[in-house]
């Protein structure tokens, strides 16, 4: 009892203090190559066009063109089938691919990371660039961003799938094995009850990814409603612009409310 | 006995969780129908166009090397833009992140809005903003910037704010009560609760935001979209190639670098 209160010691961070000085190096160099080489006109930026542009556009984001109302709402729904028909195929194709990945279904290591490498190299493709890619191949038109969109969810859905298959109980399916089952009705008495739901889940929750995803890929020629964003940013129609994001917004928050409703009721 | 031996059961699940699926699977089936008339896309469709994809693909190859010097300028500019914004809008997105956490801002109505603000910005697809932002800056780096710290904000603060709400409050409860001021109460209760997943979901949306610099470009934004556009448009499918394998490359790379990181932190 000395009578003399002292604080207690910090807390020791787990890195040395060599690591963080040359964490700090990297990061400081990273910063300073981008800051030296990135060009940015900064002259053009704050001048006077801009501000004229500013009271130009902003003002007509809050006028929208109404009138274009049906036009807009039918590429919507374009956007919105091409999104379904996708989510739906990708939700398909990927239970094989997601069961070839799951090590307690496919016992064999090199099969697995085959699968791994598939879904990976799928997701490293942004939808966008397989859209460029489609819409090359099969024309401009929907069908290209249904493929975009279907195999651009491949990936992630064969992922997220293959990861509740290895999280599933194995006694049921040692049971089934054990009263003589057979590996069909393992499968569809051990497995798929188990899974299911989750699947589902996935989904539709992919289905919310790719509603905004393929509102998009009009851009570059695959249909849906970002075709007449080009046509209206080409034509600088700024008021058809802002009815656009206007109907974009309301679609896509009423799909995330009904997806997350029909989830929070799955699982 | 005998007759009670041999009792199959009819099914495993009741009437009406039969009635259900086989709706639920009739309203999904009938809705692809229609969407895939409309869209163009049924089935036999995809092997009528497969020799087109096919005789697509042999275009591309083999890639056109030469053409990768062009590719490096554009490639780092995609680069900048995704880290320029990636550190702007972890900035920006703290203090948002607080204003958004219901045990940080108890004032109802500042929470509502601000999650109402969030949810909207959310809904809009980052090439959207791109385009708004090319036509108010014009075309360059600089409205791909502005319009990807906006899109990260959105995604930053929903994570963030979600982090917050599940802290333990007994620390910060034990820290105020021996005596810790506001600042004492941040650094020693709050931070070190939330900075490992603070940093994690960083690096996470630093993988999101090179993912959409790389096409920002196509809407005149730059980075490397501005040279894939290019290429398409002139119909230089091996130059395309090229391009396109970097991109694949890039991506790679950097979901593995920031993965090992996250996997440290966390």
């Amino acid at each position: 009892m000395s009578g003399q209160l002292t604080l207690p010691e910090k807390p020791k961070s787990k890195f040395s203090l060599y690591k963080r000085i040359v964490i700090f190096i990297i990061i400081a160099l990273i910063y300073i190559w981008t800051f030296t080489s990135l060009e940015i006109r900064w002259d053009t930026i704050f001048s006077e066009s801009t501000l004229d542009n500013m009271d130009r556009i902003i003002p007509k984001f809050f006028q929208p063109a109404v009138e274009e109302t049906g036009n807009i709402l039918e590429m919507m729904f374009e956007t919105l089938f091409i999104a379904y028909t996708g989510s739906l195929a990708a939700a398909i194709i990927a239970v094989p691919l997601a069961f070839l990945c799951a090590s307690n279904m496919v016992s064999n290591k090199f099969l697995n990371n085959i699968g791994m490498w598939i879904l990976g190299g799928v997701r490293a493709f942004p939808e966008i660039v397989l859209a460029i890619i489609f819409v090359a191949a099969v024309g401009p038109n929907p069908f290209a961003g249904v493929l975009a969109i279907a195999i651009g969810s491949t990936g992630m859905l064969g992922k997220l799938y293959s990861e509740v298959i290895e999280s599933i109980d194995m006694n049921i399916i040692e049971a089934l094995e054990a009263s003589g089952a057979n590996k069909l009705q393992i499968l569809f008495y051990g497995i798929f009850p188990q899974v299911l739901p989750e699947f589902l889940s996935y989904a539709i929750y992919r289905f919310e990814i790719d509603v905004r995803a393929s509102s998009v890929l009009g851009i570059v020629g695959a249909g849906g409603i970002g075709t007449l964003i080009t046509f209206a940013y080409m034509n600088r129609n700024w008021e058809e612009v802002g009815m656009i994001l206007l109907v974009i917004i309301i679609t896509v928050t009423i799909i995330d409310q009904i997806s997350g409703f029909i989830r929070k009721r799955l699982v | 006995m005998s007759k009670e031996s041999s009792f199959v059961p009819k099914g495993l699940y009741p009437f009406k969780t039969k009635l259900i699926i086989t709706l639920a699977l009739i309203v999904v089936i009938g809705f692809y129908l229609l969407s895939s008339i409309k869209t163009e896309s049924f089935i036999f469709h995809f092997f009528v166009k497969l020799p087109n994809v096919f005789g697509l693909i042999s275009d591309f190859f083999p890639p056109d090397w030469s053409y990768i010097n062009q590719v490096w300028p554009k490639l780092f500019e995609t680069l900048h833009i995704a880290i320029i914004a990636t550190t702007i809008a972890v900035i920006i997105s703290i203090p948002f992140s607080l204003l958004t956490a219901s045990n940080v801002t108890t004032n109802t109505w500042i929470y509502q809005a601000m999650r109402l603000f969030l949810n909207i910005i959310r809904t809009i697809p980052d090439i959207i903003l791109a385009v708004v932002f090319v036509g108010l800056f014009g075309i360059g780096a600089f409205s791909g910037i502005i319009a990807l710290i906006i899109f990260a904000v959105g995604i930053l603060v929903k994570l963030m704010s979600e982090v917050i709400e599940t802290i333990d409050m007994n620390q910060i409860e034990a820290i105020r009560a021996s005596g810790g001021n506001g600042l004492q109460t941040i650094s020693f209760a709050i931070v070190p609760q939330v900075l490992p997943q603070f940093i994690s979901f960083s690096l996470y949306v630093f993988e999101i935001n090179i993912r959409a610099s790389l096409v920002l470009g196509l809407v005149g934004a730059g980075g490397i979209g501005q040279l894939l556009n290019t290429q398409i448009n002139f119909m230089n499918y091996p130059a395309v190639s090229t391009i396109i394998i970097i991109v694949f490359a890039v991506v790679i790379v950097i979901d593995i670098i920031s993965g090992k990181l996250r996997e440290g932190l966390v």
